[in-house]
């Protein structure tokens, strides 16, 4: 089933495999795919009776429409964005870290674990502790499936993606268990101590984590392009067998790959935690760690892109709580952001093939 | 005696809860043979279950149900196919997404019905006489429809992967897709039917969930179930039978949870509700040990987008 026999309107259409890239095509397609997602998606909502403009209106004024929406964008960024890098970090060893929602629980159970239990420390002391348990609790969650996958083999796309779950239900089991505020009737912990609470920018709930995710990306993108390291993580990931062959340590690499990527996710579980919410709760996560996945996909694994994509993802599901006003859910946002992906991995063909069209009788 | 009737309700809840991971795994496992990896399952199963609950609802008509749910998880399929077949994304990207694109659909469809109750559901249709068998008749013959069908589709499904003409082309497609288009097999025709088949057992899979399983509408409501069905699929080894015992070792798994629950053991329900995620990576690290088994018996074309001018 080639293009060039399905489309036969008159003239043929062949498929050329393009030498280089036009850079250019890099921004027409995600471009592209977004404006055919809004129009697709307006169709949707029409048939079913809503007004489209009315409701991209919202979506938009409830992202960006004034400071105060906007600082709440950048609130939901902060965790796309960890998990955004941590996850693209993976993805530019190939390996398929799928468990960034779970990476995120963890780091948040682990903070939540200092902030508890270590409740009269200083706050400087403090905040390094949390920090670090979240980097941890994330590290550990990825260093598992990186360890079965480095010493038997064991495929990481599975084993991350399960492992969500697992995490999930264990940080259930502390917060209608044993950390239960007996206080409390919802399933969550106690307040955390003012302590344990990252500094946020004055009359926003903005907080440091979004300093670290900034930091994050600047240091990545270092070590992605101006380190030898980060050469070696390019060479595995674009060709394991030159890479090995190259001499370069493959298992260790993944495994301190996998440390980072989980430890980043984790440190956006903490942010949560330590920079929002004040507590372990359920749902911490409206699924970060799956957006996630797209968001580096969309910004092609570059660190400082994600940053970018990240705040217009973090747009999108801030403004998604507005769309309750018309009655939409805020599933209706997810569906948009897996619908752009969607366009552009399929219009990913036009930056490796060259579309040629030829009359008919002009040979081809 | 009370042994034998724990062990019963065991065995006949354990073929109730291994039904919804068999349908989806043995549509894996016809798109994996064909060479196409789709991990859009555990998303086409969430939009099966809310699209057939929906069309229940408001036709009170099951078969309404089912074809709506044949006709979206097709839907699904052809763009799974069309993406990653004649547009050649990756199929690993495209699944996942597809996965979290069908979690936001189902979860904006399904908005109306929480807590809604199904008008119709598939009721337990005892087979005559040979549910009057001790213990096995109970245990095999006293379910719905759609697990009936389950019993034929397995044995089917084994001889036509094994003993058809068209089983030998699907194999051949996802084991040297070259050499089979050089016999005169259409690639791309053939991968695109058992992707888009496979996709309508995955919407099945979802439509057992909510209008047989637990017949209600809640977000979510696979729990990972397709991802497990793909587990399944290399536990497997791509052959329906061993699928069909695969599942009902997970569906026993799933039901000593609760019933352990039940009698009061200490256990916390919430590590009980892991179990089924912790037994499935189990289950994966054994079978890539002894991984030269799963190796071979791996079509040799999966996930490989195939490009006739790259021949």
């Amino acid at each position: 089933m080639y293009l060039s026999d399905k489309l036969n309107l008159g003239k043929s259409i062949k498929l050329e495999k393009r030498l280089s890239v036009p850079p250019v095509l890099y921004l027409i397609v995600p471009v592209v795919s977004v404006i055919l997602v809004l129009l697709l998606g307006g169709l949707f909502l029409a048939v079913l009776g809503y007004n489209p403009i009315e409701v991209y209106e919202i979506l938009l004024n409830g992202a960006f429409g004034n400071t105060y929406n906007f600082t709440e964008t950048i609130v939901h960024a902060i965790p796309l964005m960890l998990t955004g890098l941590g996850v693209s970090l993976a993805f530019k060893m190939g390996l398929w870290n799928i468990g960034a929602e779970g990476q995120l629980y963890f780091g948040a159970f682990m903070a939540s674990g200092v902030a508890l239990f270590f409740h009269d420390l200083p706050t400087p002391l403090m905040l390094t502790l949390v920090l670090i348990a979240g980097f941890l609790g994330g590290a550990l969650w990825g260093f598992v499936p990186a360890a079965l996958k480095v010493f038997l083999g064991v495929n990481e796309t599975l084993t991350t993606l399960l492992l969500n779950y697992v995490a999930i239900l264990w940080v259930d089991y502390f917060i209608f268990g044993p950390w239960k505020d007996p206080k409390g009737f919802l399933p969550y912990s106690k307040v955390f101590p003012q302590s344990a609470m990252l500094p946020v920018f004055p009359g926003t709930r903005i907080h440091a984590g979004l300093v670290l995710a900034i930091l994050a990306a600047i240091i990545l993108w270092i070590i992605i392009w101006k380190t030898t390291w980060g050469y070696e993580i390019r060479l595995i990931g674009e060709n394991t067998q030159v890479a090995r062959a190259a001499g370069i340590n493959i298992a260790r690499n993944m495994l301190l790959v996998m440390i980072i990527s989980g430890g980043l996710a984790g440190l956006a579980g903490m942010g949560e935690v330590c920079g929002i919410i004040g507590r372990l709760q359920h749902n911490i996560s409206p699924g970060y760690g799956y957006t996630a996945i797209i968001i580096a996909w969309l910004s092609r694994l570059n660190p400082l892109v994600i940053l970018l994509v990240a705040v217009i993802f973090g747009g999108l599901n801030n403004g998604g709580y507005a769309l309750q006003m018309v009655g939409l859910p805020e599933s209706t946002v997810t569906m948009l952001q897996g619908a752009i992906l969607l366009f552009v991995l399929g219009g990913d063909i036009l930056t490796q093939y060259r579309v040629k069209i030829h009359r008919r009788g002009c040979g081809a | 005696m009370e042994m034998v009737t724990l062990l019963t309700a065991t065995l006949h809840a354990a073929i109730i809860s291994a039904t919804p991971i068999l349908y989806a795994a043995l549509g894996e496992i016809f798109a994996e043979r064909s060479g196409v990896l789709n991990l859009g399952v555990e998303g086409i199963m969430l939009v099966g279950a809310a699209t057939g609950f929906y069309t229940v609802v408001n036709s009170q008509s099951l078969l309404l149900g089912v074809l709506a749910t044949v006709a979206v998880s097709l839907l699904f399929g052809l763009i799974f196919s069309f993406i990653t077949i004649t547009l050649r994304a990756s199929q690993v990207v495209t699944g996942l997404v597809l996965t979290i694109f069908g979690t936001g659909l189902s979860a904006f469809l399904g908005k109306s019905m929480i807590g809604q109750a199904s008008p119709v559901i598939f009721h337990k249709i005892p087979v005559p006489v040979l549910s009057k068998i001790p213990i096995l008749g109970h245990v095999l013959f006293n379910h719905d429809m759609l697990v009936y069908v389950l019993y034929l589709l397995v044995p089917l499904s084994w001889f036509f992967i094994y003993r058809t003409r068209e089983g030998l082309n699907l194999r051949a497609v996802g084991e040297n897709p070259a050499a089979a288009d050089a016999l005169g097999i259409n690639v791309f025709a053939v991968r695109y039917f058992y992707v888009c088949l496979g996709s309508i057992f995955a919407g099945l899979a979802g439509a057992y969930l909510s209008l047989a399983y637990a017949p209600s509408w809640l977000e979510n409501m696979s729990g990972g179930r397709g991802w497990i069905a793909i587990v399944l699929v290399i536990f497997a080894t791509w052959n329906p039978v061993r699928a069909a015992l695969g599942a009902l070792i997970f569906g026993g798994v799933d039901v000593l949870g609760f019933k352990f629950q039940a009698r009061g053991i200490g256990i916390s329900p919430y590590f009980m509700r892991m179990l089924p995620y912790l037994i499935t990576i189990i289950v994966l690290i054994i079978i890539t040990a002894r991984s030269q088994m799963a190796k071979n018996l791996m079509p040799k074309a999966l996930t490989i987008p195939y490009d006739r001018e790259e021949r």
